[in-house]
């Protein structure tokens, strides 16, 4: 049971990474890797949420009608969303401004949804707690490394503190804006994607389409 | 020999047994979970405002800070902010007045009531009533003499009302600094409002020519040399958002806003 639990943990930091293999939550990857804090801070968000949604639902999931069970498990995400909202504002006031909208986009996460209803309804409440923590940690490890890219070489600093010394304050280093822009974001996670592939061939997906060769006559 | 009688279920065993999709027991559900979460939330909200409201003050009072070129991340906020002497200004006659209790006074509500505001009609800021009283932030240099001046300012953006302060020099005309708050404009486009590069590019602009004309403005090109000293950059893919901060400073710059006012501070008759 252990080494399950561990599996669950762990399968999604890298196997089954919800960003790099099933390629879900990835709008709000976009918004919120400009700053490494702010991604920690976004990622500890969905942390929480994943974790404790997957707990309710499934500690719910023999009385939940299947003719209202994603309403449900809506209500149950969104009241948590809420609650870490109102926690940010109330002791980390300059992140929530700085998430802005990103908190409350949580609710429409893919990640938390896919978890509550692909795993959460389906098995006991302590793997979905688990569940949801693998996940929301697969989702936060590619956050910062999108992170620590963007940051390093957007703007010279890492968590605001200055690694490359930039021209505008007196240094050698020209900082890429392009890094900067939520474009960049997509460049780089589909690199990582592509990495992560070469290293497990496993992950490529089957091509919907083939070319066919024509036969000799 | 007598029948072995089944008893009748209870009431409860009844309900247990009805199936988890039948209708009642999926009112039941619906019914509870959010009666249940909802008072989780309100709880949560209410137990918090407190700690936020105090968040939402300092935030405001670090923009005047900043705005007035006073910030100084290493001292605490309340202790730099008492540098600032607040003073409530009646915008119709542009003088001060001790009609209110500093602290009770709350201009946003005042902006609000029909008491203590009025209805616009050339309204460019799209702000719909303007308060009579707003509260203006003085800060006076060592000898005790005015140095600037901060004011509130707010209209309609693109997706919402912005919030700001604009800092002005003891002449009433000269621009110290312009800095937003609050808003809800594009991230990456029109919140460029907020950035420095931009914040920078009002540092020291004129509002007024000599003639006392009202001439300050975002405009796009090369200005004119009259106009240089009255020229704001606009912002490239963010022509509304340009658009609503040119209109929220001129109302509140002109006489509708703190035009009386700063003719006051600049005839030296306050």
């Amino acid at each position: 049971m252990a080494q399950n639990r561990r599996k669950i943990l762990l399968d999604p930091l890298v196997d089954n990474n919800p960003i790099a293999l099933q390629v879900l939550g990835v709008c709000s990857a976009l918004a919120v890797t400009s700053s490494l804090q702010v991604a920690v801070i976004m990622s500890l968000a969905v942390i929480s949420v994943a974790a404790l949604s997957g707990l309710f639902i499934s500690m719910l999931r023999n009385h939940i009608p299947s003719s209202i069970r994603i309403i449900v498990q809506m209500t149950i995400i969104a009241s948590l969303v809420i609650l870490v909202d109102q926690v940010l504002k109330a002791f980390a006031y300059d992140m929530s401004k700085t998430l802005s909208v990103f908190v409350g986009l949580i609710i429409t996460n893919c990640i938390i949804m896919g978890r509550a209803e692909a795993f959460a309804m389906q098995n006991p409440p302590l793997e979905s707690f688990v569940d949801g923590i693998g996940n929301g940690l697969g989702y936060g490890i590619i956050l910062l490394v999108v992170g620590t890219i963007r940051e390093l070489f957007g703007a010279g600093e890492l968590f605001g503190f200055t690694i490359l010394a930039t021209v505008d304050q007196g240094g050698w280093y020209v900082p890429n804006g392009l890094l900067l822009l939520p474009p960049s974001a997509f460049f780089i996670i589909g690199l990582l994607i592509w990495a992560l592939r070469t290293w497990k061939p496993d992950q490529v997906e089957e091509a919907e389409f083939k070319i066919q060769t024509v036969e000799d006559h | 020999m007598p029948d072995q009688t089944i008893p009748a279920p209870s009431l409860f065993g009844r309900w247990r047994a009805l199936p988890k999709d039948s209708i009642p027991k999926t009112l039941f559900v619906a019914i509870t979970l959010c009666l249940f979460c909802s008072m989780i939330v309100a709880f949560a909200a209410v137990s918090m405002r407190p700690l936020q409201e105090a968040n939402k003050l300092r935030d405001m009072q670090v923009n005047i800070l900043q705005v007035a070129g006073l910030y100084d991340k290493d001292r605490p906020v309340d202790e730099l902010f008492t540098a600032f002497t607040p003073k409530i200004v009646d915008l119709e006659a542009g003088i001060f007045t001790d009609q209110f209790d500093d602290t009770g006074f709350n201009p946003v509500s005042a902006a609000r009531d029909p008491e203590l505001s009025i209805a616009l009609t050339d309204d460019p800021a799209i702000i719909s009533r303007r308060g009579n009283f707003a509260r203006v932030y003085l800060l006076h240099d060592a000898a005790g003499v005015l140095d600037r001046v901060i004011v509130p300012v707010y209209g309609a953006g693109l997706w919402g009302r912005m919030h700001g302060f604009i800092a002005l020099q003891e002449d009433g005309n000269e621009i110290y600094g312009l800095q937003f708050y609050q808003h809800a404009e594009t991230p990456g486009l029109g919140d460029r409002i907020d950035k420095p590069d931009w914040r920078r590019s009002w540092n020291g602009q004129m509002l007024r020519n000599a003639a006392g004309d009202l001439k300050i403005a975002i405009a796009t090109g090369t200005p004119t040399e009259e106009m240089k000293s009255h020229h704001i950059d606009g912002l490239a893919g963010a022509t509304l958002t340009a658009r609503g901060v040119d209109n929220l400073v001129r109302f509140w710059m002109g006489e509708q806003g703190f035009g009386p006012f700063l003719a006051n501070l600049k005839a030296g008759a306050i």
